[in-house]
């Protein structure tokens, strides 16, 4: 019933702006900007740096409809100062999430869908970043309280990081690509404060196997592992939003017991591989070679089956 | 101040709040009207990582058990995150996150959850320790930040000098207590001098559970001039039609 | 930062129904063009944000350029310039007038 021309949809979801990314992933035509560029709402900070500004502040949020379903939205453009986020950045993030909130206890429950793509909080703001920051994951919870999902779309060039990872840990439902990064601190900060021997932040293979869609999907910190298309994400975030999760302290508790498990199995590993590795044991027993055991992994990893439901 | 220092000044000898060797904080003390006062959080500017995450968490999901409704002190000396591959691997952001849950959570089912930073606490830590409470006091020689200013410089591609002399009259992004106060972060720098078992007492005796004033509070000190106005207007504007 | 202002009148006035696009993104060798439709006249107004400076002329023939081929009648454009090189500055703004014709 989309509308949208299919090759719009087949789109590599890395590649595409923030907004470009929303018009692939909603119906066609439906969706409406709040505090749209034309306002001119930018960050009053940025001059003091001599940095240029951009009319939306790297942040695209609006409404539209999913499948039917209207939906709120938020898209973070990565190649705007690492789609950081500053102080009128973080309100925009702060303000769908607290809409969310106002629907739903109005009894009007509308699903919000977080395209992150972000290093993290933006330095040059740092301090109202990092507030905005605390006050998203705030509202994303108070969402869920009231009984709306928030599902993070990973799958940009900045990756998930910093104050984003956090915003995403507390969604109920996170999709990535294969292309998407997400942890607290990125390769290149943990190399500064800790050496290339921690950290090689050259080492991109690394990268991907410390903080990768797969890893993720694998060990459960992501929910689905999608292709690099506007139709993957699209199909995995209607998928997802099937199955609403609770904010309640049950929950809680199962979170809590599968984190403290992911520790018992895999507390002393120290690279992707090695969870792998020891994921697929009793396979390795029958002899899988390493081709083999790349192709279990990313089946594995392509499950639609969610692998737990405690986030 | 030490942790210690500071249980002995909110509680008098009422208490029985300790440190273990990971850094971690425990303990229960009785406020000066005799209420009972839970006390959890990280000490010695311990970098957070998950193992200190679940610990803090797991002491106040044993707390909301054990003692409902009772109030729930996070006292807050922390480093950054813990930056290690080890922790990334392992998904230190989830840890994090569900540490941040736990405290919303037991604001939620109604414990009035105040934090008191009395120490440094930077990046993710800050985000899931102090700023994770619904009220947010801080000691005047705390030490909230985001990042050191210089690896910020190292990452904006400016001299620390430069970034010195921009820090002076910038407070949107300098480290610091006065800062992150008029950011809205904080809500109140308690007088080291005072009472504090006093102060204490009054914001416990304020209703806790609200709604995140911050964005407001950073409007009404200036340090945040477009913030609350944005949240505002996306909020009327999604109820409309 | 530096902001530079151009005022044309054009050939004649762009058509199209839509009143607004934004295209590009702030970023290195890039820029963000945000057109509006404002008057019933052919004149065009741009405004130029960037933070590289001593480049008025370039921009000057990049956007002299642009109004002859283009003539973009009607329109106010603002750029915000991320360090972009001209022929990225004349690629966004041909993509802006033409997203500009398309069904609004």
């Amino acid at each position: 019933m989309s509308g949208v021309p299919t090759g719009v949809r087949r789109l590599s979801w890395f590649e595409l702006s923030a907004r470009n990314r929303l018009t692939a992933l909603l119906d066609a035509r439906s969706f409406e900007e709040f505090v749209g560029p034309e306002e001119g709402v930018t960050s009053p900070h940025l001059l003091r740096f001599d940095l240029p500004n951009a009319f939306d502040d790297g942040i695209v949020v609006g409404r539209g409809r999913l499948d039917g379903k209207p939906v709120l939205v938020a898209a973070q453009e990565g190649r705007f100062m690492g789609g950081s986020i500053g102080e009128v950045h973080g309100a925009k993030l702060v303000g769908i999430l607290r809409a969310a909130q106002a629907l739903a206890a109005a009894g009007r429950p509308q699903a919000c869908l977080l395209l992150l793509d972000t290093g993290g909080v933006r330095l040059q703001e740092a301090n109202a970043g990092e507030t905005a920051a605390a006050e998203a994951v705030r509202a994303v919870l108070d969402a869920r309280t009231a009984g709306a999902s928030v599902v993070a779309l990973l799958g940009g060039r900045a990756g998930c990081f910093g104050g984003g990872s956090l915003i995403a840990a507390c969604c109920s439902h996170i999709v990535m690509s294969e292309h998407a990064r997400l942890g607290v601190s990125g390769p290149e900060v943990i190399e500064t404060y800790k050496g290339a021997e921690e950290f090689d932040s050259q080492d991109r293979a690394l990268a991907w196997r410390t903080l990768g869609g797969t890893t993720r999907r694998l060990l459960g910190s992501a929910d689905a592992l999608v292709d690099d298309t506007a139709t993957a994400f699209r199909q995995a975030a209607i998928a997802q939003l099937q199955r609403p999760r609770t904010f309640d302290l049950a929950r809680l508790q199962a979170e809590h017991s599968r984190l403290r498990e992911r520790i018992r199995r895999f507390g002393d590993c120290r690279d992707g591989a090695e969870i792998v590795r020891r994921m697929l044991e009793p396979a390795a027993i029958h002899g899988l070679d390493d081709r083999s055991a790349r192709d279990a992994e990313r089946l594995i990893a392509k499950l639609p089956e969610v692998a737990h439901d405690a986030r | 101040m030490t942790h210690a220092e500071i249980a002995a000044a909110l509680f008098g000898k009422a208490h029985n709040v300790s440190v273990d060797e990971a850094g971690i904080v425990r303990g229960t003390g009785s406020s000066t009207s005799g209420r009972e006062v839970n006390v959890v959080g990280i000490a010695n500017a311990q970098p957070l990582g998950i193992e200190a995450a679940l610990a803090i968490a797991q002491e106040t999901l044993d707390i909301m058990r054990r003692n409902p409704g009772a109030a729930i002190l996070v006292l807050v000396d922390s480093g950054s995150q813990l930056m290690s591959r080890r922790e990334e691997l392992l998904g230190l952001n989830e840890a994090l996150g569900h540490l941040i849950k736990v405290l919303r959570a037991a604001t939620s089912s109604g414990h009035p959850t105040l934090g008191l930073l009395y120490g440094s606490s930077t990046g993710g830590a800050l985000i899931a320790t102090g700023l994770a409470t619904s009220w947010l006091a801080a000691l005047p020689r705390a030490q909230p930040s985001v990042m050191q200013l210089q690896a910020m410089a190292r990452v904006v591609k400016l001299s620390i000098e430069k970034l010195e002399r921009l820090a002076a009259d910038t407070p949107v992004f300098a480290p610091g207590i006065a800062n992150f106060a008029s950011m809205g972060a904080i809500h109140a720098v308690w007088d080291e001098g005072s009472d504090l078992g006093l102060q204490l007492e009054q914001v416990l005796a304020t209703r806790l559970n609200g709604d995140d004033e911050r964005a407001r509070l950073g409007a009404e000190r200036g340090g945040r001039t477009k913030a609350a106005t944005i949240i505002e207007r996306i909020v009327a504007e999604a109820q409309r039609g | 930062m530096q902001t530079l202002h151009f005022s044309y009148r054009a050939a004649s006035r762009l058509p199209g129904e839509r009143t607004q696009a934004l295209v590009g993104v702030v970023a290195s060798n890039d820029l963000e063009v945000l057109l509006q439709r404002t008057s019933q006249s052919t004149d065009c107004v741009v405004t130029v944000s960037t933070a590289v400076h001593g480049f008025d002329a370039v921009w000057k023939a990049v956007l002299d350029d642009f109004v002859e081929r283009r003539a973009p009648g009607g329109l106010r454009i603002a750029i915000n310039d991320g360090g972009a090189r001209p022929d990225v500055v004349a690629l966004r703004l041909a993509q802006g007038v033409r997203l500009m014709g398309d069904p609004a």
